[in-house]
């Protein structure tokens, strides 16, 4: 089967006037549909860069990226984002900032409405569609955010340290939450983040990046034997420890 | 209705005595001007004929009143502030929206903009009469001139100052620039072109009245300038007094305005 994404040695530089710097060099990878890909690496290493690039917000200097097997200007595979703050509009109420892509796309339907009611009844904010942001939860924002995302349908999900900002319980049950919201609905995700126990808790493979200029140290597969694969589960499984181990040692190679 | 505890009653007692101070203060301190005004004019103890008096006003404005000539020189100070207002604030949106689309155009533009902002705007009135004759159009442009390239360097450092973050938001979403200036930039700025539009109000008038003072026929400015040069004391200070009141109805209906809008949000 065809990969959905397929990135080539990717290489990019951040340039000012002091010089230039290599943020990734020689980045090369696939990620099969339903896949969940963590990356991990040292903070400032390119992380986010690298999911910028995929996106198509910044221009690889070199290398070349394919989703479906087509070059990522051609390609008409819906790529979703979503950012490490949820950046939910005050002036707009939860409901009304969740139709904002839909706006944005031009695909404000009677049919995506419904959609955008459905998914918010799913993920618990039906009594919250118009109240306003301020009025929600940490979590209750970043799941209005990741609906916001999700009501769009892409087919490959791109997350930027999507929980950092959250408290360290309720980033615990938001990860567990939309881990399993993703999965439910077999979507493809890469999440790049710097929390060792949320890849391993989440992720289908881990790929682990080097200091910048980031290469790709290591690529790990995960697998759990659970009855139910979740990543509560997960964390309580003895193979947890084994997996947070390896990629700790792969981050910190002289440690 | 909630039992309210001795404490909360005790500090709600407190708030309103300290309103209520505040209030009758302001009164006193006005009523307690005008009467010493009046009273050290009528005993001689000032000259009424150079500091006249809250009576000789009240009642100049009363005759003025009745042929109904002050009614004319407060509607056209009034219209051509608003119409100059209103073109300021017109314009400037729609300049800072320019120069918050293109760096380039911002960055070239940038020095010009903070001269012409330094500048004295009087200076311009002169110019401004040769160029475009005494009339109403040279009013209504020097009321701008004041406020209006301030307001253009405010609302784009409002504009700029965005949440990147944001507008990063609106690129993931594959909006383009022109989602990021309506989903974003413009209504995130709303409070700071509220704030703009109460510092322009005053300005236009502060423009208004010197075009008035070098090239007018009527109007407030005129009236103050003409008085003084025929020492009509009572006309230019009750000029002055209308012109506070003026200032002060025209700030609170922006006021009213900023209120209606957060009542909203």
């Amino acid at each position: 089967m065809e990969p959905i994404l397929e990135l080539k040695h990717i290489h990019y530089a951040y340039h000012t006037p002091e010089g230039e710097t290599t943020a990734l060099c020689d980045i090369s990878f696939s990620v099969d549909s339903g896949e969940f890909i963590a990356i991990v690496g040292p903070s400032g290493c390119g992380k986010s860069t690298l999911l910028s690039i995929i996106c198509g917000l910044l221009e690889p200097e070199r290398g070349l990226i394919k989703l479906n097997g087509k070059y990522l200007r051609q390609s008409t595979t819906n790529i979703g984002y979503m950012l490490q703050h949820d950046h939910l509009f005050e002036w707009r109420t939860v409901y009304n900032n969740v139709l904002l892509g839909l706006e944005i796309q031009h695909m404000l339907s009677a049919k995506t409405r419904a959609k955008a009611h459905e998914l918010l009844e799913l993920y618990g904010l039906k009594q919250f569609e118009n109240a306003k942001p301020s009025e929600l939860s940490g979590g209750m924002r970043q799941r209005a955010a990741l609906i916001r995302t999700l009501v769009l349908d892409p087919d490959i999900l791109l997350l930027d340290e999507p929980f950092s900002a959250l408290d360290y319980q309720t980033r615990l049950t938001v990860g567990d939450d939309i881990g399993q919201i993703l999965r439910q609905a077999g979507k493809t995700a890469i999440l790049v983040t710097h929390d060792l126990s949320e890849a391993v808790s989440l992720a289908d493979r881990i790929l682990v990046l080097t200091p910048r200029p980031a290469t790709i140290a290591s690529a790990i597969p995960v697998t759990f034997h659970l009855e139910h694969d979740t990543p509560m589960q997960r964390r309580n499984a003895p193979e947890f420890k084994t997996y947070f181990n390896q990629i700790w040692k792969e981050l910190n190679p002289y440690a | 209705m909630l039992e309210l505890s001795t404490g909360q009653q005790h500090y709600l007692n407190q708030q309103r005595k300290h309103r209520r101070i505040v209030r009758v203060s302001r009164l006193a301190i006005l009523l307690g001007f005008l009467f010493l005004w009046e009273f050290t004019a009528n005993v001689g103890i000032i000259d009424s004929f150079i500091f006249s008096s809250p009576s000789r006003i009240a009642l100049c404005f009363w005759e003025m009143a009745l042929d109904g000539t002050i009614f004319m020189h407060l509607w056209v100070t009034l219209y051509e502030t608003l119409v100059s207002f209103l073109l300021v604030t017109a314009i400037s949106i729609l300049f800072a929206v320019l120069l918050w689309c293109s760096l380039k155009l911002s960055e070239i533009l940038d020095p010009y903009l903070v001269v012409l902002n330094s500048l004295p705007k009087s200076a311009l009135a002169p110019l401004l009469i040769v160029w475009l004759g005494a009339n109403h159009t040279t009013i209504i442009v020097a009321g701008m001139s004041v406020a209006i390239f301030g307001s253009i360097l405010n609302l784009y450092t409002a504009f700029v100052g965005v949440d990147s973050e944001k507008l990063r938001l609106i690129y993931t979403l594959h909006g383009t620039k022109f989602h990021a200036l309506t989903k974003v930039v413009l209504p995130s700025s709303i409070p700071a072109i509220i704030s703009n539009m109460k510092v322009n109000i005053g300005l236009c008038l502060v423009g208004v009245i010197i075009g008035e003072f070098l090239a007018a026929r009527n109007g407030l400015g005129y009236l103050i300038i003409y008085s003084s040069q025929v020492f009509k004391m009572d006309w230019l200070l009750m000029s002055i007094v209308l012109l506070c009141i003026m200032a002060m109805i025209l700030y609170s209906l922006i006021n009213l305005l900023e209120k209606l809008y957060y009542q909203k949000v």
